[in-house]
């Protein structure tokens, strides 16, 4: 079962694009607004946004290979005393230099394979699949 | 950095070196012969790494300080200072300006070369620190005190490092045609140029194919960065040297699961980092000295 509310909307701090949020003075109608769509979705039984994490720790990300669904945004948060980067390697998305300690999250918003490494590491290697919205896979 | 500014070369000496193996099992080289002879020599730095501010050195711009202060109070000034790469430690333009502010307190001119730190993402600030128009590709050589000198880039492909590429193979298959097999040749990269731990990314892949262009030179000295320690090690005619980081040091090959940061206790700290001295004679052997700052 996957969660019903995405963390991306209950937290105004993160906007996240793949849901239309702009970031204003009306944020908290937009939220309710989203959060009713969000409602209504679900109850139609189809999957909504999800927050998942990786960690970057001792130099290996991990899970290494995640399963999840467009919309869904991944946060990796680097557990190491050393930097790392989360770069795509077909340059869709690029954490640039991540220090020891920081996060930094994407949505992904097409569906497909994704293999991402370390620029500073590159035998450091991760995979997403990222299933259309809705799919009944994992 | 402009060639010009070179100090010139003024006679050739050769300089015995006393080595000691520290407690950490690092050697380290204390009070060099070079110091009391005025033969050519230049300073190797390395891995600064400006910007890192971890329990393993939470001041990286204070032990550069003291390498500045160190090299620049050694009697007979270094032609020059080279520092061998991760100048910052995330290619961030204001920490390449602290790295600049610092350097530039050195008496000698200093030339640079990237790490992988140093062009994350893009090698944009790194080229903004480094402005040399005679190198627009990073690499570049010199001649100086009747060595060649070539300073290679092993940090600048996507996906693979360290990588040179078949551009910069090609450069410099043209730069060591030009010379005799007699002059002494000394290359600087930042990942070491041979297979020197490939299970945690120490070497470089296409560096068989530069190393088998220096074969018919009867002295080549190698001198990279990247794994925070010295290591030398001697295939024929080419020697390899590592220096240590001016930053923190890393583990040794295969003495723990990963690399990164070596936590030392603080006060030995200053033991395990510093700077390097060269000293090249007229065949090219170079006396080597890694000099640590406490």
């Amino acid at each position: 079962m996957r969660k019903r509310f995405a963390n991306a909307a209950l937290c105004p701090g993160r906007s996240d694009p793949s849901l239309g949020l702009v970031r204003t003075r009306g944020m908290k109608n937009i939220l309710t607004l989203s959060l009713v769509a969000l409602l209504g979705t679900a109850a139609l039984g189809q999957a909504t946004a999800a927050s998942k994490i990786i960690h970057v720790k001792d130099f290996a990300f991990s899970p290494a290979t995640l399963t999840i669904h467009v919309g869904d945004r991944v946060t990796f948060q680097n557990d190491d005393d050393e930097a790392h980067t989360v770069t795509a390697t077909d340059k869709s998305f690029d954490s640039a230099g991540l220090d020891s300690g920081q996060t930094w999250a994407h949505t992904f918003s097409k569906a497909g394979t994704y293999t991402y490494f370390c620029a500073l590491h590159p035998y450091m290697k991760g995979k997403l699949v990222v299933l259309a919205s809705g799919s009944n896979q994992p | 950095m402009k060639r010009k500014d070179f100090i010139g070369h003024v006679s050739w000496t050769g300089a015995g070196i006393a080595w000691t193996l520290s407690a950490s099992g690092l050697l380290t080289a204390h009070a060099s012969a070079a110091d009391a002879q005025s033969g050519f020599t230049f300073v190797q730095i390395s891995d600064s790494h400006i910007g890192f501010n971890r329990p393993e050195n939470p001041d990286v711009v204070g032990t550069l300080r003291k390498t500045v202060a160190a090299i620049n109070a050694r009697r007979v000034q270094p032609a020059f200072v080279v520092h061998t790469g991760d100048i910052t430690h995330l290619s961030k333009a204001e920490q390449f300006d602290t790295a600049k502010a610092v350097l530039s307190k050195l008496k000698a001119p200093v030339i640079y070369l990237p790490g992988e730190h140093d062009v994350i993402g893009t090698p944009e600030q790194y080229f903004n620190f480094f402005s040399r128009r005679d190198a627009k590709d990073g690499w570049f050589s010199f001649d100086q005190g009747g060595a060649h000198f070539v300073s290679l880039v092993n940090v600048f492909n996507f996906e693979k490092m360290g990588l040179m590429g078949q551009k910069q193979l090609d450069w410099l298959a043209a730069d060591l045609a030009a010379q005799k097999a007699s002059t002494p040749i000394v290359v600087f990269a930042h990942v070491p140029l041979y297979a020197l731990y490939p299970q945690w990314g120490w070497t470089t892949e296409d560096g068989a194919q530069a190393l088998a262009m220096m074969r018919r030179f009867e002295r080549v000295t190698v001198l990279s960065g990247h794994i925070h320690q010295i290591i030398q090690h001697t295939d024929g005619n080419i020697r390899f040297a590592t220096a240590n980081s001016t930053a923190y040091p890393q583990p040794a090959p295969g003495t723990a699961s990963k690399p990164g940061p070596l936590q030392v206790p603080p006060n030995q700290l200053l033991g395990v980092i510093g700077y390097r001295t060269v000293q090249l004679d007229r065949r090219g052997e170079g006396a080597i000295a890694d000099h640590a700052l406490g």
